[in-house]
Protein backbone atom coordinates (compact mmCIF):
# COMPACT_ATOMS: atom_id res chain seq x y z
CA UNK A 1 0.00 0.00 0.00
CA UNK A 2 0.93 3.89 -0.85
CA UNK A 3 0.73 4.40 2.60
CA UNK A 4 3.59 6.50 4.10
CA UNK A 5 5.54 4.94 6.75
CA UNK A 6 7.51 7.27 8.97
CA UNK A 7 10.86 6.27 10.72
CA UNK A 8 10.49 5.30 14.50
CA UNK A 9 13.06 8.12 15.04
CA UNK A 10 10.22 10.98 14.01
CA UNK A 11 7.88 9.06 16.51
CA UNK A 12 10.55 9.42 19.75
CA UNK A 13 11.46 13.12 18.99
CA UNK A 14 7.62 13.26 18.66
CA UNK A 15 7.15 11.52 22.13
CA UNK A 16 10.03 14.20 23.35
CA UNK A 17 8.62 16.84 22.04
CA UNK A 18 5.37 16.19 24.32
CA UNK A 19 7.09 15.48 27.17
CA UNK A 20 8.95 18.80 26.78
CA UNK A 21 5.50 20.52 26.60
CA UNK A 22 4.22 19.19 29.64
CA UNK A 23 7.19 19.98 31.77
CA UNK A 24 7.18 23.36 30.71
CA UNK A 25 2.96 23.96 31.44
CA UNK A 26 3.65 21.80 34.83
CA UNK A 27 6.50 24.74 35.34
CA UNK A 28 4.88 27.47 34.16
CA UNK A 29 1.76 26.90 36.27
CA UNK A 30 3.21 27.59 39.65
CA UNK A 31 4.16 31.28 38.54
CA UNK A 32 1.25 33.87 38.57
CA UNK A 33 1.10 35.36 35.23
CA UNK A 34 -2.81 36.34 35.52
CA UNK A 35 -5.03 35.50 32.46
CA UNK A 36 -1.34 34.87 30.81
CA UNK A 37 -1.49 31.48 32.70
CA UNK A 38 -4.46 30.29 30.48
CA UNK A 39 -2.82 31.88 27.47
CA UNK A 40 0.46 29.64 27.98
CA UNK A 41 -1.50 26.26 29.25
CA UNK A 42 -3.67 26.32 26.10
CA UNK A 43 -1.27 27.22 23.55
CA UNK A 44 1.36 24.50 24.76
CA UNK A 45 -1.98 21.91 24.94
CA UNK A 46 -2.99 23.18 21.20
CA UNK A 47 1.16 22.54 20.16
CA UNK A 48 0.55 19.46 22.18
CA UNK A 49 -2.25 18.05 20.34
CA UNK A 50 -1.40 19.44 16.41
CA UNK A 51 1.95 17.04 17.00
CA UNK A 52 -0.43 14.41 17.94
CA UNK A 53 -2.75 15.04 15.29
CA UNK A 54 0.13 15.35 12.50
CA UNK A 55 2.34 12.84 12.97
CA UNK A 56 1.16 10.21 15.59
CA UNK A 57 -2.55 10.31 13.88
CA UNK A 58 -0.66 10.62 10.22
CA UNK A 59 -2.53 13.04 9.15
CA UNK A 60 0.50 14.79 7.57
CA UNK A 61 0.35 12.66 5.20
CA UNK A 62 -2.88 12.09 4.67
CA UNK A 63 -5.33 13.04 1.63
CA UNK A 64 -6.76 16.70 1.73
CA UNK A 65 -10.45 15.02 2.26
CA UNK A 66 -9.56 13.43 5.88
CA UNK A 67 -7.59 17.24 6.57
CA UNK A 68 -11.10 19.02 5.93
CA UNK A 69 -13.05 16.41 7.80
CA UNK A 70 -10.57 17.03 11.01
CA UNK A 71 -10.25 20.86 10.08
CA UNK A 72 -13.81 21.06 10.63
CA UNK A 73 -14.34 19.31 13.43
CA UNK A 74 -12.36 21.96 15.56
CA UNK A 75 -13.84 24.69 13.53
CA UNK A 76 -17.32 23.51 14.80
CA UNK A 77 -15.98 23.17 18.30
CA UNK A 78 -14.75 26.65 18.00
CA UNK A 79 -18.36 27.93 16.64
CA UNK A 80 -19.72 26.82 19.80
CA UNK A 81 -17.40 27.94 21.80
CA UNK A 82 -17.82 31.51 20.50
CA UNK A 83 -21.26 31.56 20.32
CA UNK A 84 -22.03 30.41 23.81
CA UNK A 85 -19.39 32.56 25.32
CA UNK A 86 -20.85 35.59 23.56
CA UNK A 87 -23.86 35.05 25.16
CA UNK A 88 -22.65 34.36 28.83
CA UNK A 89 -20.01 36.64 28.98
CA UNK A 90 -22.08 39.60 27.72
CA UNK A 91 -25.32 39.35 29.63
CA UNK A 92 -24.14 41.94 32.18
CA UNK A 93 -23.69 44.85 29.85
CA UNK A 94 -26.98 46.13 29.42
CA UNK A 95 -28.58 47.43 32.16
CA UNK A 96 -32.07 46.34 32.96
CA UNK A 97 -31.05 42.44 31.28
CA UNK A 98 -31.34 39.50 32.32
CA UNK A 99 -28.85 38.54 34.57
CA UNK B 1 -4.76 -4.21 -9.45
CA UNK B 2 -2.01 -5.08 -12.02
CA UNK B 3 -1.31 -8.50 -13.80
CA UNK B 4 0.40 -11.04 -12.19
CA UNK B 5 0.24 -8.66 -8.95
CA UNK B 6 -1.44 -11.42 -6.78
CA UNK B 7 1.06 -14.15 -7.76
CA UNK B 8 3.83 -12.48 -5.82
CA UNK B 9 2.23 -11.45 -3.19
CA UNK B 10 3.08 -13.11 -0.09
CA UNK B 11 -0.17 -12.06 2.00
CA UNK B 12 -1.12 -13.86 4.99
CA UNK B 13 0.64 -17.45 5.54
CA UNK B 14 -3.42 -18.96 6.49
CA UNK B 15 -4.98 -16.71 4.09
CA UNK B 16 -3.81 -17.25 0.21
CA UNK B 17 -4.68 -14.49 -2.18
CA UNK B 18 -7.35 -14.84 -4.24
CA UNK B 19 -5.17 -15.93 -7.44
CA UNK B 20 -6.30 -15.69 -11.07
CA UNK B 21 -7.57 -18.96 -12.95
CA UNK B 22 -9.81 -19.68 -9.65
CA UNK B 23 -13.37 -19.79 -8.80
CA UNK B 24 -14.09 -16.79 -6.11
CA UNK B 25 -17.59 -16.65 -4.51
CA UNK B 26 -18.60 -18.35 -7.62
CA UNK B 27 -17.44 -16.39 -10.10
CA UNK B 28 -14.54 -17.22 -12.31
CA UNK B 29 -11.75 -15.14 -11.87
CA UNK B 30 -9.57 -13.96 -14.63
CA UNK B 31 -6.31 -11.96 -14.03
CA UNK B 32 -7.72 -8.32 -13.85
CA UNK B 33 -9.84 -9.59 -10.67
CA UNK B 34 -7.22 -11.70 -8.71
CA UNK B 35 -6.73 -9.31 -5.41
CA UNK B 36 -5.91 -9.13 -1.63
CA UNK B 37 -8.45 -11.72 0.08
CA UNK B 38 -9.21 -8.41 2.69
CA UNK B 39 -10.63 -6.19 -0.24
CA UNK B 40 -14.56 -6.18 -0.22
CA UNK B 41 -16.11 -6.08 -3.40
CA UNK B 42 -17.41 -2.56 -3.65
CA UNK B 43 -13.76 -1.34 -2.97
CA UNK B 44 -12.05 -1.33 -6.48
CA UNK B 45 -8.29 -0.95 -4.58
CA UNK B 46 -6.70 -1.75 -1.12
CA UNK B 47 -6.13 2.01 -1.26
CA UNK B 48 -9.48 3.25 -1.48
CA UNK B 49 -10.88 0.44 0.90
CA UNK B 50 -8.25 2.05 4.05
CA UNK B 51 -8.83 5.75 2.64
CA UNK B 52 -12.70 5.08 3.40
CA UNK B 53 -12.19 3.21 6.98
CA UNK B 54 -10.13 6.22 8.01
CA UNK B 55 -12.17 8.85 6.31
CA UNK B 56 -14.72 7.05 8.20
CA UNK B 57 -13.21 6.85 11.62
CA UNK B 58 -11.97 10.46 11.84
CA UNK B 59 -15.58 11.20 11.33
CA UNK B 60 -16.55 9.37 14.28
CA UNK B 61 -13.40 11.17 16.10
CA UNK B 62 -15.25 14.54 14.89
CA UNK B 63 -18.32 13.52 17.01
CA UNK B 64 -16.57 12.09 19.91
CA UNK B 65 -14.87 15.59 19.55
CA UNK B 66 -18.20 17.39 19.90
CA UNK B 67 -19.38 15.33 22.32
CA UNK B 68 -16.01 15.73 24.96
CA UNK B 69 -16.81 19.67 23.44
CA UNK B 70 -20.27 20.22 25.49
CA UNK B 71 -18.38 19.20 28.57
CA UNK B 72 -15.65 21.74 27.53
CA UNK B 73 -18.04 24.48 27.31
CA UNK B 74 -19.77 23.72 30.50
CA UNK B 75 -16.36 23.83 31.92
CA UNK B 76 -15.76 27.19 30.41
CA UNK B 77 -18.99 28.79 31.29
CA UNK B 78 -19.14 27.97 35.05
CA UNK B 79 -15.29 28.88 35.16
CA UNK B 80 -16.18 32.47 33.79
CA UNK B 81 -18.65 32.58 36.10
CA UNK B 82 -16.59 31.30 39.40
CA UNK B 83 -12.73 31.62 38.44
CA UNK B 84 -11.96 31.82 42.35
CA UNK B 85 -13.52 28.65 43.48
CA UNK B 86 -12.51 27.05 40.29
CA UNK B 87 -8.82 27.45 41.81
CA UNK B 88 -9.54 26.62 44.70
CA UNK B 89 -11.05 23.40 43.58
CA UNK B 90 -8.13 22.77 41.37
CA UNK B 91 -5.52 22.97 44.06
CA UNK B 92 -6.38 20.41 46.14
CA UNK B 93 -5.85 17.99 42.66
CA UNK B 94 -2.34 16.37 43.41
CA UNK B 95 -0.34 17.82 40.31
CA UNK B 96 2.30 15.05 40.41
CA UNK B 97 0.00 12.08 39.73
CA UNK B 98 -1.90 14.66 37.22
CA UNK B 99 1.50 14.84 35.35
CA UNK B 100 2.59 11.26 35.51
CA UNK B 101 -0.74 10.31 33.76
CA UNK B 102 0.38 12.58 31.36
CA UNK B 103 3.44 11.43 30.57
CA UNK B 104 2.24 7.71 30.79
CA UNK B 105 -0.52 8.27 28.39
CA UNK B 106 1.74 10.05 25.88
CA UNK B 107 4.41 7.30 26.34
CA UNK B 108 1.04 4.71 25.66
CA UNK B 109 0.56 6.93 22.23
CA UNK B 110 3.88 6.43 21.20
CA UNK B 111 3.98 2.50 21.76
CA UNK B 112 0.29 2.68 19.98
CA UNK B 113 2.38 4.61 16.78
CA UNK B 114 4.99 2.01 16.97
CA UNK B 115 2.18 -1.05 16.87
CA UNK B 116 1.05 0.61 13.99
CA UNK B 117 4.16 0.93 12.44
CA UNK B 118 5.34 -2.38 12.86
CA UNK B 119 2.10 -3.59 11.39
CA UNK B 120 2.24 -1.04 8.41
CA UNK B 121 6.19 -2.81 7.30
CA UNK B 122 4.83 -6.29 7.70
CA UNK B 123 6.82 -7.48 10.91
CA UNK B 124 6.08 -10.57 12.83
CA UNK B 125 2.69 -10.95 15.02
CA UNK B 126 5.08 -11.06 18.36
CA UNK B 127 5.99 -7.76 17.73
CA UNK B 128 2.84 -6.03 16.57
CA UNK B 129 1.16 -8.24 19.74
CA UNK B 130 4.59 -6.52 22.05
CA UNK B 131 3.95 -2.86 21.41
CA UNK B 132 -0.27 -3.57 21.53
CA UNK B 133 0.73 -5.11 24.87
CA UNK B 134 2.88 -2.16 26.19
CA UNK B 135 0.13 0.30 24.98
CA UNK B 136 -2.63 -1.54 26.94
CA UNK B 137 -0.57 -1.93 30.14
CA UNK B 138 0.23 1.66 30.10
CA UNK B 139 -3.11 2.67 29.91
CA UNK B 140 -4.50 -0.20 32.38
CA UNK B 141 -1.74 1.98 34.49
CA UNK B 142 -3.67 5.54 33.69
CA UNK B 143 -6.90 3.53 35.33
CA UNK B 144 -4.69 2.47 38.46
CA UNK B 145 -3.52 6.16 38.85
CA UNK B 146 -7.18 7.47 38.42
CA UNK B 147 -8.49 5.01 41.28
CA UNK B 148 -5.78 6.30 43.91
CA UNK B 149 -7.25 10.13 43.04
CA UNK B 150 -10.48 8.96 42.89
CA UNK B 151 -10.32 7.51 46.56
CA UNK B 152 -8.91 10.12 48.11
CA UNK B 153 -11.75 12.54 46.72
CA UNK B 154 -14.13 9.97 48.50
CA UNK B 155 -12.06 9.58 51.45
CA UNK B 156 -12.20 14.14 51.72
CA UNK B 157 -15.80 13.65 50.93
CA UNK B 158 -14.90 16.20 48.11
CA UNK B 159 -17.27 13.86 46.14
CA UNK B 160 -20.22 16.21 45.17
CA UNK B 161 -23.29 15.05 46.21
CA UNK B 162 -24.54 14.41 50.19
CA UNK B 163 -21.69 13.69 51.31
CA UNK B 164 -19.94 17.33 50.29
CA UNK B 165 -18.38 18.38 53.39
CA UNK B 166 -18.90 22.49 52.57
CA UNK B 167 -17.06 23.33 55.66
CA UNK B 168 -13.56 22.56 54.03
CA UNK B 169 -13.64 25.56 51.33
CA UNK B 170 -14.11 28.89 51.09
CA UNK B 171 -16.08 28.96 47.63
CA UNK B 172 -18.40 25.20 48.49
CA UNK B 173 -20.60 25.98 46.05
CA UNK B 174 -18.05 26.95 43.18
CA UNK B 175 -15.91 23.78 44.36
CA UNK B 176 -18.95 21.27 44.02
CA UNK B 177 -19.67 22.58 40.41
CA UNK B 178 -15.66 22.09 39.91
CA UNK B 179 -15.71 18.87 41.27
CA UNK B 180 -18.87 17.98 39.36
CA UNK B 181 -17.30 18.77 36.39
CA UNK B 182 -14.03 16.94 37.30
CA UNK B 183 -15.66 14.09 37.60
CA UNK B 184 -17.95 14.30 34.23
CA UNK B 185 -14.66 14.92 32.10
CA UNK B 186 -11.85 12.30 33.93
CA UNK B 187 -15.06 9.60 34.28
CA UNK B 188 -16.00 10.20 30.69
CA UNK B 189 -12.54 10.18 29.31
CA UNK B 190 -11.14 7.11 31.97
CA UNK B 191 -14.90 5.35 30.35
CA UNK B 192 -13.22 5.90 26.48
CA UNK B 193 -9.45 4.30 28.21
CA UNK B 194 -11.50 1.18 29.28
CA UNK B 195 -13.44 0.76 25.61
CA UNK B 196 -9.64 1.82 24.32
CA UNK B 197 -8.56 -1.12 26.30
CA UNK B 198 -11.10 -3.73 25.25
CA UNK B 199 -10.57 -2.37 21.58
CA UNK B 200 -6.52 -3.14 21.52
CA UNK B 201 -7.27 -6.68 22.91
CA UNK B 202 -9.26 -7.26 19.78
CA UNK B 203 -6.89 -6.29 17.48
CA UNK B 204 -4.54 -7.81 19.63
CA UNK B 205 -5.75 -11.20 19.31
CA UNK B 206 -6.55 -10.41 15.20
CA UNK B 207 -2.55 -9.58 14.96
CA UNK B 208 -1.41 -12.77 17.05
CA UNK B 209 -3.53 -14.24 14.25
CA UNK B 210 -1.63 -12.84 11.70
CA UNK B 211 -4.54 -11.02 10.60
CA UNK B 212 -2.10 -7.78 9.22
CA UNK B 213 0.15 -7.09 6.91
CA UNK B 214 1.77 -3.92 5.23
CA UNK B 215 -1.39 -4.27 2.46
CA UNK B 216 -3.79 -4.46 5.02
CA UNK B 217 -3.33 -3.27 8.75
CA UNK B 218 -6.51 -0.91 8.81
CA UNK B 219 -8.18 -1.98 12.25
CA UNK B 220 -4.54 -0.88 13.77
CA UNK B 221 -4.94 2.25 12.03
CA UNK B 222 -8.07 2.82 13.16
CA UNK B 223 -7.93 2.23 16.75
CA UNK B 224 -4.99 3.76 17.08
CA UNK B 225 -6.56 6.74 15.88
CA UNK B 226 -9.10 6.44 18.47
CA UNK B 227 -5.97 5.82 20.87
CA UNK B 228 -4.40 9.02 20.22
CA UNK B 229 -7.82 10.71 20.34
CA UNK B 230 -8.45 9.78 23.85
CA UNK B 231 -4.85 11.32 24.37
CA UNK B 232 -5.56 14.17 22.78
CA UNK B 233 -8.43 14.59 25.45
CA UNK B 234 -6.14 14.08 28.52
CA UNK B 235 -3.72 16.79 26.85
CA UNK B 236 -6.58 19.42 27.45
CA UNK B 237 -7.72 18.40 30.69
CA UNK B 238 -5.06 18.19 32.15
CA UNK B 239 -3.90 21.73 32.65
CA UNK B 240 -7.52 22.74 32.81
CA UNK B 241 -8.51 20.82 35.67
CA UNK B 242 -4.74 20.36 37.64
CA UNK B 243 -2.93 23.32 36.79
CA UNK B 244 -4.89 26.41 37.29
CA UNK B 245 -5.06 26.85 41.23
CA UNK B 246 -1.08 26.22 41.85
CA UNK B 247 -0.33 29.51 43.30
CA UNK B 248 -3.78 30.20 44.40
CA UNK B 249 -3.57 32.08 47.58
CA UNK B 250 -7.37 32.40 48.64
Amino acid sequence: MSEHVAPPSLYVSVFLALMAGTALTVFVAFYDLGFLNNVVMLTIACIKALLVILFFMHVRWSTRLTWLVVASGFFWLLIMFSITMSDYLTRGWIAGSLR
Amino acid sequence: MPEGRAEHYPGPIHQPPVKAGTVHDGQAVDALHAHHPKLQHHFDAMEQQAEASTLGMWVFLVTEIMFFGGLFMAYLVYRSASPAAFQEGSAHLSIGWGAFNTAVLIFSSLTMAMAVRSAQIGRPAKTQVGWLLATMALGATFLGVKVIEYSDKFRHHIVPGPFFDASQWEHPAGVEMFYSLYFCMTGLHALHMIVGIGIMTVIAIMAWRNQFDADYYTPVEVSGLYWHFVDIVWIFLFPLLYLIGRHYHG
